[in-house]
């Protein structure tokens, strides 16, 4: 962006978003310099091409590509540009990657005003200036009024996956360990208590974080015992363990005893009727390690502040109906089937 | 957690499982029906089953309420949604239920029809005040625990006038259930089940308390204990159940005294019949036609009932002939007992009413305990 040649400043405190926004007129490139470059600002947005051009150093890339339709767009603990951000870098993490860059595509709502588009931009920027990975190219649209609801991003990651490292679903095995990396269900009872006809009294915040740092530490310590690792966003502990359970044939028994979950979660999840291996979490990690390495990974997320609360939960067992059991808390047995229906829409 | 860690206290779970097993004549058997869906499904969350001693089978009865639900109703709930000028407001467990030829109002409402998901019944009172040019409709379903709040939104929607804002009322009753299960051929006549005992609704019996269960103990002389939803609430009315049977009493206890009392909840009861009046009979998925179950609006409140205004039809629709909904509700069979079971009737598409709703026996059963089904057929 060069010399500013439209007349008017963008009006940031009482403006909308319109659908010259998205025409390719002067208006779109006003929204997109002093909204989204001021926020993200880096030398590949300065450039100011359609896309960005960057070197690679070699080796085994992954790519990620993921939607944010989150609703409420803010809640207790971050809100939708940071989620996008975190999101997409633990997803590029899961693979004991290094992320390196991201993109955003914003769709807009016609009538969103542009302080809260400001809002979730700047923080969209803070998030990837604290984690080190810019967001080097973007797009934005805007659709008609009631086409959306207020703001969608969709972001795409790569990141670089140190040379020996090849974590995939598929390598479980009998007799492996279950870590998770803290406690579960806050991400999802956060923003539930914010919803509309929903909201309750909480100090509750998400547990949106970036878990590039953890990941790398776990590497360290442990990378050749690592068989997989998955955040469990979606669907919660349940429907990941399900997910690994189907893609390496095997089954997990868990205890439910070991699974940290925080006492305002568990009491929200009594109110609503919800479980808390199906809510959504957005800073945590389920990582799947061979016997021999388990203490030593174990010691890194712990010594990690991601992962203080790190712990054992279970192991991965011979079961050719692949279920996931659970003895409860007082030595009974349940199967944490996969979430039917719908717990929770637009959680993330 | 306060109140309700303590109900989950491990310790105390394991000293009343062994208390069961010591007392339950290992000879004997006792066969105990959980009306309500609540306790079914606590006992498959908790696993309760693994603790019990193999003499004892916990029978799971209808007291799903959103399971109960006949096609008929669920088509008509439909119907009523398609409408154009519609909204239908209902909570959440329902939108998934089965109605005929596949229909569901989940698919209604992707269809175009105006369904919104609400947490309680004054949620639709405020769309229909917001929303002025809505006909808002309330399907209201449950037993006696629903039937108040849905008492407060008409007697509110009456206050204030509101004049596009009915209720479809589908509010059932448990002691006629309780009473056609017990006066059922299977139990009855043909021994084919047996029923030793009840444990009495949490919920329900919060308000119309416990003294509506005295009929069944003296008439057909089956202990009923009123029992919490927690794990330990469950345990300590089986052990009262052991030892009403041990003992050959058949009385109505109270394990729930810290929110259930005998006469149950006065002003909710009042509330409930200044609006409602009884059903001649209703049909219930599982149980057919059950005579002075269910409950609709009384004259007075005619203007507010969605049947009156949009002449509602209900047709009976047969469920599909293999499902084996009402035998496993009446306790005749196991859910595994089911061809339908777990190959085309999952909780992700239902096919009976039993494995709709998370309470309901089949959907337990699968989402809890189908493992143990394998330890069955390998022993």
């Amino acid at each position: 962006m060069t010399a500013k040649t439209y007349r008017r400043k963008l009006d940031i405190r009482n403006g909308r978003v319109d659908l010259s926004h998205g025409a390719g007129g002067r208006a779109m490139v006003q929204l997109i310099a002093d909204i989204f470059h001021e926020a993200l600002d880096n030398e590949w947005l300065r450039r100011g091409n359609d896309q960005a051009a960057f070197d690679l150093a070699g080796g085994r890339m992954v790519m990620t590509t993921d939607g944010y339709v989150v609703s409420p767009l803010f809640f207790p603990g971050g809100d939708i540009g940071s989620l996008a951000v975190h999101g997409t870098i633990n997803d590029v993490a899961m693979a004991g990657a290094r992320p390196l860059y991201l993109a955003a595509g914003f769709i807009l709502e016609e009538g969103f005003p542009l302080a809260e588009l400001k809002r979730i931009a700047d923080s969209m920027g803070a998030a990837a200036r604290a984690t080190g990975v810019p967001v080097i190219t973007g797009d934005t649209k805007v659709v008609e009024r009631g086409k959306a609801d207020g703001v969608f991003i969709s972001t795409t990651g790569i990141g670089v996956v140190p040379a020996g490292l090849d974590l995939s679903a598929d390598k479980v095995r009998p007799g492996d360990r279950v870590l998770l990396s803290g406690t579960i269900g806050d991400h999802g009872i956060a923003v539930m208590s914010k919803r509309r006809n929903l909201s309750f009294e909480t100090e509750l915040v998400s547990d949106s974080a970036p878990l590039h740092g953890l990941v790398a530490a776990m590497v360290r310590a442990g990378g050749h015992g690592l068989r997989v690792m998955r955040d469990p966003t979606r669907g919660g502990l349940a429907a990941t363990l399900n997910e690994l359970a189907q893609q390496s044939a095997v089954g997990f028994r868990l205890s439910e005893a070991a699974l940290p979950v925080k006492p305002e979660v568990a009491a929200a999840c009594e109110l609503l009727g919800l479980d808390p291996l199906y809510v959504a979490n957005e800073g945590k990690l389920v990582a799947i390690v061979a016997p021999d390495a388990c203490e030593a990974v174990l010691a890194a997320m712990r010594a990690h502040p991601l992962g203080r609360d790190a712990a054992i939960i279970g192991g991965a067992v011979d079961d050719e109906q692949r279920f996931v059991q659970m003895t409860t808390g007082f030595g009974g047995g349940r199967i944490v089937d996969w979430l039917s229906g719908e717990q929770l829409p637009r959680i993330c | 957690m306060k109140f309700a860690d303590e109900y989950r206290d491990a310790r105390l779970v394991h000293a009343l499982a062994a208390r069961i097993a010591g007392e339950a004549d290992p000879a004997g058997s006792y066969h105990f029906m959980e009306f309500c869906g609540g306790h079914t499904h606590a006992i498959s969350r908790y696993g309760i089953e693994d603790l019990l001693p193999g003499s004892l089978r916990l029978i799971h009865g209808p007291g799903c309420p959103v399971c109960v639900l006949p096609v008929g109703r669920i088509d008509a709930a439909i119907r009523l949604a398609e409408r154009p000028g519609v909204t239908l407001c209902t909570y959440g467990d329902v939108m998934r239920v089965p109605g005929s030829r596949g229909t569901s109002l989940l698919r209604a409402k992707a269809a175009g029809a105006d369904v919104r998901m609400i947490y309680s019944t004054l949620d639709a009172l405020a769309i229909a005040e917001a929303e002025p040019g809505r006909e808002v409709v309330l399907f209201a379903i449950g037993f006696e625990t629903t039937t108040p709040p849905t008492a407060l939104a008409i007697r509110r929607a009456a206050q204030k006038g509101l004049a596009n804002f009915t209720v479809f009322c589908n509010h059932v009753l448990t002691p006629a259930a309780i009473q056609n299960i017990l006066d059922s051929p299977e139990l009855r006549h043909l021994g084919r089940v047996r029923i030793d005992g009840f444990i009495g609704p949490a919920h329900v019996s919060t308000v119309i308390g416990t003294e509506p269960y005295s009929f069944f103990a003296e008439e057909f002389e089956k202990p009923v204990v009123v029992a919490g939803f927690e794990p330990l609430d469950v345990l300590q009315a089986v052990l009262m159940l052991v030892r009403q049977v041990n003992e050959g009493r058949h009385e109505v206890e109270n394990q729930y005294g810290r929110a259930v009392r005998r006469d149950g909840n006065r002003q909710a009861k009042v509330e409930v019949a200044e609006i409602f009046e009884l059903r001649k009979s209703f049909e219930w998925r599982g149980l057919g036609l059950v005579p002075y179950s269910g409950l609709r609006l009384k004259e007075t409140y005619a203007a507010f009932d969605a049947e009156r205004r949009f002449d509602v039809e209900c047709v009976s629709a047969p469920d599909n002939p293999a499902c084996e909904c009402g035998a496993i509700l009446r306790g005749v069979k196991r859910p595994a007992d089911c061809k339908l079971f777990g190959t085309v009737c999952t909780p992700e598409t239902p096919m009976g009413s039993c494995m709709v709703s998370a309470e309901g026996a089949c959907a337990a059963h699968w989402t809890y305990g189908r493992f143990r089904d394998r330890a069955r057929k390998a022993s």
